[in-house]
């Protein structure tokens, strides 16, 4: 009983955590801290693939190995960009940079 | 028959106009300041082309074969029942027509030597003129009505080019269109005949068709009637005869020499020539033939009254051409084929002559203006006048061409004229025959005008121009001896038994071969009722032909004296100081308004429905939906790209509706 009842609550607060990194992706300019929430989103997904892993055996806990590696290729690529957009415009408003369009 | 007749070096005939146009063409742009090339390229290729001509010529004499000798070089097109070989055809008739094209040819060639020496253009104009002694040598050797058509097209093309050689004045090249278009008319004409002749035949090689086409066809009957009338709309258009003439005056704007061969002695007689090579099926179409008749003869009363009252020397003679083509359709559409043949002759001789003396008058006042630096109109006669003793040549031979072409004995034009109106007067055509001979007179009358206005009276030219006018080179006015030599002895070659002189039958007995067939079923029986008995012995108006030929000569001699006589008293002024004629020398003088009723009638009824086609179905139909298919895709784009922010987070926003939506529908 207390196993699938922890697996709930581990589902909400994944729920939860992806909620508040989309939100934080969607509605801040900040371009570090859409990047954070978008770890935010990838940690949430991960804590579902655990919780899930205690029902359907040990795959989710692979994928979440292998979540954790990408990510961390991910957030090097990602952070140099930020840089590099930071070096062009001395800013990571996100606002700023809308050249991407017709 | 006595021996065999083979066609000596056909290949030769027709490659050495080819190779000379192909060398002279690439002259035009290699070797453009050499004049050397052309002057010996140029000539060569068609009196080399006129010896062997004149080879096949005494080879023929000596076999004096019955049939056509064909030579089949390669096939052409072969489809189903269709089988169309590049042939030649050799025979009486065609070896006489390559004849007069290379050898008329082949002097008109030796005299642009000297009128084209200064042109800029004079390998491009060699060339040219080669490649249109090629075409009309395929018109004539031509044994089946496709190859026919390819020379008949080629002169076209040839004599578009010539008509438009100095193509930078607008009003040149415009002549040149205007002979390109008013000749498609005639072309299609022809074109309907062949399919016609091809529905009915199944072969479009004309020993097959006329061998076949007395039994085939009904005699008198739709068919006969619709292909021949078809055929004769292209000689229409060919050789400049009513409605279709108008092209032939303006194309007048061409290098003289080029009016003197193509305009005047070879391309405008094709038409006669395919009536006269079609001789079996116009036989077959009485209907036709009074049709062609009656062009014929509308035609030489229609332009030699145009001819009495025009100015520029080159037009009279234009339109004397006309009528002269006029004369020959009579003397074909009658049925007399060999003396329409004739007159293809003595005018190829006496016109061009004609035509080279003109030109040579022009080639004395251009120059003589040239130095001077006057700006006049050297083709206006207003402007010559008394020019016989500062060129006496040219005076003299043109006189010889004036007596030929008016019919006086016993220059060239006086045989073959008395032949054609003898023919239609004994054939029972009164009114061609009354027509025939006023026309001669009219003849005899304008040409007389032509000469008095150039070379007698006082010169007109300006005093300081007068100094500079002189005689042509030699290499032009040997040509026009040749020529005069021609159109005085030309006539020579069939010289009436009823004439007191010796009796002389070359031609008739030389075409003989080729037009018996025709002439066989013209008298047989269902189509000539008239003719079938013979023919009459006295003209309309009584009279043998003894009477006739004499007094057709008489009267033309004494045209001649009573127009000279009341003209050299009359004083014309210079162009510039003319009025306008009135009255109704302004009629003819503005030819019958044809032109102006043409524009009228033709030109801007269809100018005004191409134009509505341009601004209603090109503007507003065509452009407009292409138009309107353009903004559409811009209105849809444009809508488009509004979605392109630039903003990620929109992106991203959209991106999540997106998914939720997939998302939601996967669960229900």
């Amino acid at each position: 009983m207390s196993q699938g009842y922890l697996v709930d609550l581990a589902l909400v607060l994944s729920a939860f955590l992806f909620a508040i990194g989309v939100a934080g992706v969607l509605l801040r300019r900040n371009a570090i801290i859409v990047f954070m929430c978008v770890e935010l989103m990838l940690n949430a997904v991960n804590l579902s693939f655990v919780a899930f892993s205690r029902m359907h055996g040990i795959d989710g806990q692979i994928v979440v190995l292998f979540v954790i590696s990408v990510a961390a290729a991910e957030a090097a690529v990602g952070l140099a960009l930020i840089l590099a957009i930071f070096r062009h415009y001395e800013s990571v408003d996100l606002e700023l940079f809308r050249r991407l369009r017709w | 028959m006595s021996e065999a007749y083979h066609p000596i070096l056909p290949g030769l005939i027709l490659g050495l106009p080819l190779l000379g146009a192909a060398l002279n063409g690439i002259g035009a742009f290699a070797w453009r300041e050499n004049k050397t090339v052309p002057t010996i390229v140029g000539p060569l290729a068609v009196l080399g082309a006129f010896v062997v001509c004149l080879l096949n010529f005494a080879a023929m004499r000596a076999a004096a074969p019955h049939d056509p000798s064909l030579v089949p070089l390669w096939t052409w097109m072969s489809s189903g029942d269709l089988e169309i070989g590049v042939t030649l055809l050799f025979d009486q008739l065609s070896v006489l027509m390559t004849l007069i094209v290379t050898g008329v040819g082949g002097i008109i060639h030796v005299y642009s030597v000297g009128y084209m020496r200064e042109d800029p253009g004079y390998s491009r104009y060699f060339s040219y003129l080669n490649l249109f002694i090629f075409f009309m040598l395929i018109l004539v050797l031509g044994a089946n009505y496709p190859v026919m058509f390819v020379g008949w097209e080629g002169v076209g093309l040839c004599s578009y080019l010539l008509i438009g050689f100095w193509y930078e004045n607008r009003e040149f090249s415009d002549a040149g269109k205007k002979a390109f278009i008013v000749n498609r008319i005639g072309d299609l004409g022809f074109l309907i005949a062949m399919f016609l002749m091809f529905g009915v035949f199944g072969t479009l090689d004309m020993p097959s068709i006329f061998e076949a086409a007395p039994t085939t066809l009904l005699a008198g009957g739709g068919i006969a009637t619709a292909v021949t009338l078809f055929l004769f709309l292209g000689c229409v258009g060919k050789s400049a005869q009513i409605p279709l003439f108008v092209w032939l005056p303006d194309a007048m704007a061409g290098p003289t020499p080029v009016s003197a061969l193509i305009h005047a002695a070879t391309m405008v007689t094709a038409g006669v020539y395919l009536v006269a090579r079609s001789g079996v099926l116009f036989a077959l179409a009485p209907f036709t033939q009074a049709i062609v008749a009656s062009v014929g003869v509308g035609t030489a009363l229609f332009a030699a009254s145009i001819a009495v009252q025009q100015y520029d020397i080159k037009k009279v003679l234009a339109y004397s051409t006309i009528s002269q083509l006029g004369y020959m359709f009579v003397a074909v559409g009658v049925g007399a084929y060999t003396a329409g043949i004739f007159h293809l002759m003595t005018h190829a001789f006496f016109k061009a002559l004609l035509f080279l003396g003109a030109g040579a008058v022009i080639h004395a006042m251009h120059h003589a203006w040239h130095e001077t630096g006057d700006h006049g109109d050297p083709n206006d006669m207003r402007n010559y006048g008394g020019l016989r003793p500062l060129m006496p040549i040219t005076a003299a031979t043109m006189w010889i061409g004036t007596l030929a072409i008016s019919g006086v004995f016993p220059f060239a034009g006086f045989f073959s004229k008395d032949e054609i109106i003898w023919e239609a007067g004994v054939r029972g055509y009164a009114v061609l025959w009354a027509t025939a001979l006023i026309v001669a007179l009219l003849t005899a009358g304008y040409m007389t005008r032509l000469m008095v206005m150039t070379f007698h009276g006082a010169n007109r030219s300006g005093e300081s121009a007068r100094g500079h006018l002189h005689e042509v080179p030699a290499v032009m006015w040997i040509p026009l001896a040749i020529l005069a030599v021609l159109s005085t002895v030309g006539g020579w070659v069939q010289i009436p038994e009823v004439l007191p002189l010796p009796d002389v039958d070359l031609l008739h007995s030389w075409l003989e071969p080729v037009f018996a067939p025709a002439i066989e079923v013209a008298s047989g029986g269902a189509v000539g009722g008239a003719h079938g008995e013979g023919l009459a012995h006295e003209a309309p108006l009584g009279g043998g032909e003894t009477s006739w030929a004499v007094g057709g000569t008489g009267l033309a001699l004494l045209t001649v004296i009573v127009v000279f006589w009341r003209l050299s008293r009359r004083r014309y002024l210079p162009a510039a100081e003319s009025a306008e004629p009135s009255g109704a020398a302004s009629l003819l003088y503005h030819k019958w308004y044809v032109d102006e009723l043409y524009d009228r009638l033709v030109v801007r009824p269809l100018l005004a429905v191409w134009r509505g086609c341009w601004r209603i179905v090109d503007d507003r139909l065509i452009d407009g939906t292409v138009n309107g298919l353009g903004g559409v895709a811009r209105v849809v784009g444009w809508t488009g790209s509004q979605l392109q922010t630039g903003r990620v987070s929109t992106y991203l926003l959209i991106f999540m509706i997106g998914a939720l939506i997939i998302l939601g529908s996967l669960a229900f």
